[in-house]
């Protein structure tokens, strides 16, 4: 990769040495590679009509900007402090008390001022209190207040792509000030010039026409599953047919295609599959709703909008009465605070309830999608599922909270419950990171982009941090989670900076346990590795 | 950045005052015309502010949840930290607003030796409890100023707060709090590196505003001999809409009344208004519902997304090759 060893990487972090000059004097910022994502391709952005499409290279002087660029961005301000009052109000309120300042991971991993959430908003703050407030308008700097140029344009851009939308410092801020809603809006306004990442608009475009972000054709999609399916009859002796389109299934299930793709993802999509074959669930994949995460959301709240209409749309194709979605992040903060806004009401579907328990899922009553674990803890607690908890005893699990169905949701005993049930040996790491107060991945919001690897070791440095004392202190070997882009993210992460960490979905752990009915008896894991004392002589 | 310039604004507050009133004998200027037109400012412009904040709409519920959802029947839930209902939503904004819940979670990140230390750090809660509390009550002390009648709840407040009657006049507890509150705030954004950096003038201003406020107050009762009496006649008259203005009453009061008009006046622009936007952060104030009841967003409006006839027409050879269900054969 390139970077520097671990020890050195954060030796030169002061968190209390803050540069000599003002922060409005620090421009134009210095584009440091390893700290930013590479610009948008032209196709992609044309292919769901994004405005300014061309290729967008970050380090070249000329953006290639629309002429009246700085009208557009002002404007866009107008519209959307007319739209959100989250937006009207953070941009009014903030006392700069300082108490988000060393919250944010991005900020303690790279000692960069404007990485304090607190400064990562005055960015944006201070032009608009240029354009939009008496008091910036009279008394200018003197005010907090300084003109949209194009040196700012670029530190907007610059420090927007540099936070994880992962809303810890939204938890400490006395108004609930919230970094992750100005980011939101920050890169919606770029986006109007066609200011986005490559790794973030490639996913879009392929979402869009694929149904998923990796651009997996339904045929793709079929085989994969199959093929997966190969290897849970090589495990357990047990074939399964994925359903795939069926129509009239009682649930549609929708997870990230992350899950479909890489290490570990793809088993955890073996162990939903081996779950839901074991209690005998009628349900469907979706080759075009293929896709649970929302890249768009990281562009703008309408191209999310754009992505997300499939789930319904195949939904009511396909004739379902309820959507159980698979373990992913920011995929359950936007299905859990705008799908229903966006969506409702969603009265073609049913009011959930398990077939298997007959537990109605109350929580869920209205735009009726469950959380896999919401429905496999109600499983479990039910006794349905058997399990040979040994299988996992060469485990040493940890849980990491992900940033959204933490802060955005809330979802901390279901997938708790569900591991101390398949587990033997779980242990939590310090209060400060975990459940609400959760560090991110440092990956998060589409920064998960191989250039940037050095922001995601520093940004990430906070969760590793965590991880190494569990390891250290109880030898944790295994950093479970539920989201799909901590499956990405965290493996580099580990190897980084706690080699010895493997990292995986929590449904994974489930279907290791679980015992099914007229299973051979198994001698390997889900990555077929020998299972504790089947190792060969 | 700014604290020069913040600390000589309210010097320059402080002389013009002096000089309006000792030089000048504009007495009648300091003591009815800018109150009033402080107090006018400072109402019109505080619902201005907020109406135009809630005519922002809230398109969508986000909640920053800080405990464990409401979901199965037998996982305890967090009613206050999470709320799924208005009553635990109310309690959220009470803890919020009357004992600073968010700031109370408050930690400290510290890196040594290559590792990162978290712990908790309550210093920033309890300094700003003190301040606005302390505040609080000396504003509720000071309405007897403004009544013929002193009530008596007003009466309890005053002798609690002067409870350890030490000195005489006796001395208040809020009194010395709000001002080693104020010299706790202004220290940490001079000493400490981070919200130094941080810091506008807006931020340094209203420190030393508060700070030139109560020290004139402070002054006015435990050391200069002042004519109350004539102040009390000052203060009934504005608040009973007859104003006068009482020969006697010394510049040290009319600096003291000029520094909090200029306060109020300031409030509705600044920072301050945090005091109202605290009630209408959307992170707060909803309920973690959103699965169970709909929230509607008033601009929402349809936006363009494929159709899966379009998705099926690009695909349906490849779809019914690999025997997967197509609408159209």
């Amino acid at each position: 990769m390139g970077l520097p060893r671990p020890e050195e990487l954060i030796s030169n972090v002061n968190l209390k040495k803050m540069p000599s000059k003002p922060w409005m004097d620090t421009l134009p910022v210095e584009f440091k590679p390893g700290f930013y994502c590479y610009g948008a391709k032209g196709k992609n952005l044309e292919y769901v009509n994004f405005p300014n499409a061309r290729d967008f290279h970050v380090t070249e002087q000329d953006w290639k900007l629309p002429e009246d660029w700085k009208n557009i961005v002002i404007e866009g301000i107008k519209q959307r402090l007319e739209r959100f009052r989250t937006f009207h109000v953070f941009m009014d309120i903030c006392v700069r008390c300082g108490a988000c300042a060393d919250k944010c991971h991005f900020f303690i991993g790279t000692g960069d001022p404007k990485n304090m959430p607190v400064l990562r908003a005055e960015l944006l703050r201070s032009v608009y209190r240029k354009y939009f407030t008496t008091g910036g308008k009279l008394f200018g700097r003197n005010g907090g207040a300084r003109d949209l140029d194009i040196d700012v344009l670029k530190e907007l851009w610059y420090y927007f792509y540099q936070c994880t939308e992962c809303r810890r410092c939204s938890l400490f801020c006395p108004y609930g000030i919230d970094t992750a809603e100005i980011t939101i809006i920050g890169r919606e306004l770029l986006n109007l010039l066609g200011l986005n990442t490559d790794w973030i608009s490639g996913p879009v475009a392929n979402c869009y026409r694929t149904g998923n972000h990796l651009g997996i054709e339904p045929h793709t999609m079929k085989s994969t599953l199959e093929f997966m399916c190969n290897d849970i009859e090589d495990i357990t002796g047990i074939r399964i047919e994925p359903p795939i389109n069926k129509k009239g299934a009682e649930i549609l299930f929708v997870t990230p295609s992350g899950d479909l793709f890489a290490d570990p993802g793809i088993y955890n999509a073996m162990g939903y599959m081996m779950l839901f074959h074991e209690i005998g669930l009628d349900y469907t994949w979706s080759t075009f709703a293929s896709e649970g995460g929302n890249f768009g959301f990281f562009t703008s709240m309408e191209m999310a909008k754009r992505l997300h209409t499939k789930i319904y749309e195949e939904a009511k194709r396909l004739k379902v009465k309820w959507i159980i979605g698979g373990e992913c992040g920011h995929m359950w903060r936007v299905w859990h605070q705008y799908h229903n806004t966006w969506y409702g009401p969603i009265d073609f579907l049913e009011e959930p309830v398990s077939p298997i328990t007959g537990t109605k899922f109350e929580n869920a009553k209205s735009n009726k999608i469950v959380h896999i674990s919401e429905f496999t803890a109600d499983l479990i607690k039910h006794g349905v599922l058997k399990f040979d908890k040994s299988r996992n005893d060469n485990l040493i699990v940890t849980f990491h909270d992900s940033c959204n169905p933490s802060r955005g949701m809330g979802l901390f005993e279901e997938p708790r419950y569900i591991i101390k049930n398949v587990c033997n040996h779980f242990y939590e790491m310090p209060d400060e990171t975990i459940r609400e107060q959760t560090f991110c991945c440092g990956g998060g919001s589409g920064l998960n982009a191989g250039e940037i690897m050095e922001l995601r070791m520093r940004g990430g440095f906070p969760r590793a941090n965590a991880v190494r004392y569990v390891h250290e202190k109880f030898g944790v070997n295994l950093l479970a989670n539920i989201c799909a882009i901590d499956r990405a993210t965290l493996p580099p992460l580990m190897d980084y900076w706690v080699p010895g960490v493997r990292v995986s979905g929590v449904t994974e752990l489930v279907a290791n346990a679980m015992i099914m009915k007229g299973e051979k008896e198994r001698t390997m894991n889900l990555r077929m590795e020998p299972l504790p004392g089947k190792e060969e002589e | 950045m700014g604290i020069g310039l913040a600390f000589i604004i309210v010097l320059g507050l402080i002389l013009f005052a002096y000089i309006g009133t000792e030089l000048l004998g504009l007495n009648s200027l300091f003591a009815v015309v800018f109150p009033y037109v402080a107090l006018i400012v400072f109402i019109v412009g505080f619902i201005n502010r907020v109406v135009k904040w809630g005519k922002s709409p809230v398109p969508f519920r986000i909640p920053t949840t800080a405990g464990q959802q409401f979901s199965l029947p037998w996982i305890k839930y967090s009613k206050i930290d999470n709320p799924a209902t208005g009553w635990g939503v109310a309690l959220r904004m009470f803890f919020e607003i009357a004992l600073f819940r968010s700031l109370f979670r408050n930690t400290k990140a510290e890196i040594m030796n290559g590792k990162l230390y978290v712990g908790s750090n309550k210093w920033l809660w309890i300094g700003a409890l003190a301040f606005h509390y302390s505040f609080l009550i000396i504003l509720i002390r000071h309405l007897r100023f403004f009544m013929a009648q002193t009530p008596w709840c007003i009466s309890v407040v005053d002798s609690v707060d002067s409870f350890w009657q030490i000195g005489l006049p006796m001395v208040y507890m809020t009194d010395i709090i709000i001002a080693a509150a104020l010299l706790y705030l202004l220290g940490r954004r001079i000493f400490n590196p981070q919200v130094k950096y941080i810091s506008l003038p807006s931020d340094y201003f209203p420190l030393f505003l508060i700070i030139g406020i109560i020290a004139t107050g402070v002054m006015m009762r435990y050391f200069a001999r002042v004519d109350i009496t004539a102040i009390k006649e000052l203060t009934l008259g504005l608040a009973y809409l007859k104003p006068t203005v009482p020969e006697g009453v010394g510049s040290l009061f009319y600096i003291h009344l000029f520094l909090v008009s200029v306060l109020f006046a300031y409030f509705p622009f600044s920072k301050l208004m945090h005091m109202g936007g605290v009630f209408l952060s959307p992170t707060r104030n909803l309920a973690n519902n959103n699965r169970m009841e709909r929230h509607v967003n008033p601009w929402d409006y349809p936006v363009k997304h494929r159709h899966y006839e379009e998705y099926e027409d690009e695909f349906r050879e490849k779809m019914k090759k690999a025997g997967i269900p197509v609408e159209k054969e």
